[in-house]
């Protein structure tokens, strides 16, 4: 505890570095998901080369492709660039999925609808598909949040500086304080994004209603109530 | 015999599906439970094999309490036919209609016999025992659910609105199929539905249930056409709005010609065998 | 592209597979340190889900820890167990465990969870004994989620074990963490496409199995 208060503004500035290392990834990831989800759905026989294809990216282990990145980069394995690029690439592997099946769930019939009324493509994607995905969109960028945050702290033990630097640190030093730390700060950070997405998603959806659990298979009687 | 005992289920939440509901149901007869969705009937139905526990009363078998029967032993002991066939996705047909006499113990070759002998008794080409469900027709698969409720010979078949999702010609062809099935096999049957027609046709005992899984009128088929005990059973019936009117006409080469109260024809009555056994109607 | 052939020189050379530090030995402690966290935990989260899934309690429990221990990092987990348990190999252990339950479980509970209900009840009505039930129809027809759980628990498994070199157990991150402190990119670079390789392979492996099990009829 005396070394956490004592340490409080240097945990500050770590939080800060891994902020800026997830976050920019997080938002990239979204953002290219976007068109290639929508794409997917777009072109149906693109969809398993792309969905699945993008997929592979998760299969790489984090560290290693920290190491292999910089050889098309370009940069060195201590630049931030080169762990924004390798997050937002697993931050893609898992978005694209889910952007193509938020997409592909919006109805057929609610697209049709959205096209006689005389919506652009452009309009139609802005105004009706993209809100329609919009929840299930959602629920798949908090997955990505959550799971970049806790990734970024693996660049530690390679020197580039974040809440994981308290890891490699306190192991180092044997300071079992600045590890605890690193993991509440880690996971608090992890649920404080969390909770403003879904803040967020409540203000840009307010139509969203919860969605109904699966129903018990217990009620007898089919179709009572 | 089948004896409901004044049962009732009672809801945790407070519903109640049914209650205080006695009837006997024959040995050797169909018995039908005739109402619209809600009125407990499946409800009545699953009580039989334990797949619901009535929260007060009893439901005996040949004067034994099934309350006092495993459960699995019990549903073992009888047949079961439900609407979507509930077969097994991952399981061809024949050893999806062996499954209750694998489950109490017969080797699988003797099953598997016993199998390919029901495909033919329910009607199925037994080509179709190397299949899986998700290859057979509606009606078909259907038929593989009855197969597979018979396959142990229980005494007692409990079928629940078993034709209700197939199109309206097969259930017909399935209705008439069960008729001559219980001509030869004398099963005990609970049959639940909610199509008037198809109760008129296989029920050698008629309920119709009110909401609440109460009884309003039990008795054969005639019974409740010549003298339906109160409106709600005649209008369930549809005989308040004329749709069972009938009307018979002289037909020029003999006989009689049926029409329904519009005019539409739906058979010939023969001055030979005119009598109430006529098919008219079907 | 000088680092990458010599990278590539360097996993090509006979000499650095063979020999006690040798790639070789590495790889097969790296698989065998992967095969035994998840077997560990396949042992306790397969029942656990399965019983989730098939009982509908405990859901709430299950879903919690799940992302609980996805926002829990794992570097931080493996260097505190180290720190208590010492070196070597029982803190990726712990690790790998907590990083494997979830995921091995969330695949077993919504696998079951998938059946079609009426099935369920169908085979109940039959007169299937819960265990009958669950054995002969639930798993049989949620394998593909089952085994999708325990595909991720590998995935990730096998990418965390190349952080237990870091608290000086073996596996393929000794040579990595070797190249990193002798800043020798070649020998990193080299370990790392090994590392991904063993990965990739072992993802195909079971994406090759789920496939397989897919075109059965009926699996969900």
């Amino acid at each position: 505890m005396e070394w956490i208060l004592e340490n409080l503004p240097h945990i500050l500035e770590l939080t800060l570095d891994h902020l800026l290392l997830s976050a920019p990834a997080v938002l990239a990831a979204f953002l290219l998901s976007l068109p290639l989800g929508r794409l997917a759905v777009r072109l149906p026989r693109l969809r398993e080369p792309l969905v699945g294809g993008i997929g592979l990216l998760y299969a790489i282990p984090s560290l290693p492709l920290f190491i292999v990145l910089p050889l098309i980069l370009g940069t060195s394995i201590r630049e931030p660039l080169n762990a924004v690029v390798a997050l937002t690439l697993f931050g893609l592997a898992l978005m694209v999925r889910s952007a193509a099946d938020a997409f592909g769930s919006v109805e057929e019939d609610v697209r049709l609808a959205a096209v006689a009324v005389g919506h652009s493509a452009g309009g139609r994607f802005l105004t009706v598909e993209l809100p329609l995905a919009g929840p299930a969109l959602l629920a798949g960028l908090r997955v990505v949040s959550v799971s970049t945050i806790s990734l970024v702290s693996v660049s530690a033990v390679l020197g580039v500086t974040s809440l994981g630097s308290l890891f490699t640190d306190g192991f180092e030093r044997g300071i079992v304080a600045a590890i605890v730390a690193g993991i509440v700060t880690t996971a608090a950070l992890a649920l404080v994004l969390d909770l403003l997405l879904v803040a967020l998603g409540r203000v840009l959806m307010p139509w969203r209603r919860p969605v109904p659990r699966r129903s018990a298979s217990r009620s007898a009687e089919k179709g009572a109530a | 015999m089948i004896e409901f005992r004044q049962v009732s289920k009672t809801y945790p939440d407070g519903t109640a599906a049914v209650e205080d509901f006695s009837l006997t149901v024959p040995s050797h007869t169909t018995t039908v439970l005739l109402g619209s969705s809600g009125c407990g009937k499946t409800t009545l139905l699953r009580m039989v094999n334990r797949m619901v526990e009535p929260t007060a009363g009893s439901v005996r078998i040949d004067d034994v309490d099934v309350a006092t029967v495993r459960p699995v032993a019990l549903r073992r002991s009888i047949g079961y036919v439900m609407q979507n066939s509930g077969l097994m996705p991952h399981r061809r047909v024949v050893e999806d209609i062996a499954t209750v006499p694998r489950l109490n113990g017969v080797p699988r070759a003797e099953a598997r016999r016993r199998a390919m002998e029901l495909m033919e008794v329910v009607g199925l080409d037994p080509q179709l025992a190397r299949r899986h469900p998700g290859q057979l027709s509606g009606g078909q698969q259907q038929r593989v659910g009855v197969a597979r409720a018979l396959a142990d010979d229980p005494n007692i078949l409990l079928m629940d609105e078993p034709f209700g999702a197939v199109d309206p010609l097969v259930r017909l062809e399935l209705q008439r199929e069960l008729r001559r099935l219980q001509d030869d096999l004398r099963k005990t049957i609970v049959f639940v539905t909610h199509d008037i027609d198809e109760a008129l046709a296989l029920g050698d005992q008629i309920v119709v249930l009110r909401p609440g899984g109460r009884t309003a009128q039990v008795g054969t088929p005639r019974e409740l056409v010549e003298a339906p005990a109160d409106d709600f059973v005649s209008r369930f019936l549809g005989l308040g709005e004329g749709r069972r009117k009938l009307r018979a006409a002289p037909r020029p080469g003999g006989g009689q010609v049926v029409t329904d109260d519009a005019g539409r024809p739906l058979g010939v009555l023969d001055d030979a065998d005119g009598g109430p056994s006529a098919d008219a109607g079907e | 592209m000088t680092p990458l052939l010599e990278a590539l020189d360097w996993v090509l050379t006979a000499d650095s597979w063979t020999g006690p530090g040798g790639l070789g030995v590495r790889a097969g402690e790296h698989l065998l340190y992967s095969l035994l966290a998840v077997g560990l935990s396949a042992l306790v989260a397969l029942p656990a889900g399965l019983l989730i899934g098939h009982t509908g309690r405990g859901r709430g429990i299950a879903v919690v820890s799940t992302g609980v221990t996805r926002a829990l990092p794992t570097l931080g987990v493996i260097t505190l167990v180290a720190l208590a348990a010492g070196i070597g190999l029982t803190a990726p252990m712990v690790a790998f465990i907590v990083l494997a339950v979830p995921s091995i479980l969330a695949g077993a509970y919504s696998g079951v969870e998938a059946v079609d209900p009426q099935i369920v009840d169908a085979a109940r009505a039959q007169g299937m004994s819960p265990v009958q039930v669950l054995l002969g129809v639930e798993v049989p027809l949620g394998m593909r989620l089952i085994l999708g759980g325990v595909r991720l628990a590998t995935l990730q498994v096998v990418a965390t074990a190349t952080l237990a070199a870091y608290v000086g157990a073996g596996g393929l991150g000794r040579p990595l963490f070797l190249g990193l402190r002798n800043y020798d990119y070649a020998m990193m670079l080299g370990a790392s496409i090994v590392v991904i390789l063993l990965a990739v392979v072992l993802d195909a492996l079971f994406a090759l199995g789920q496939r397989l099990l897919a075109r059965r009829p009926g699996t969900a």
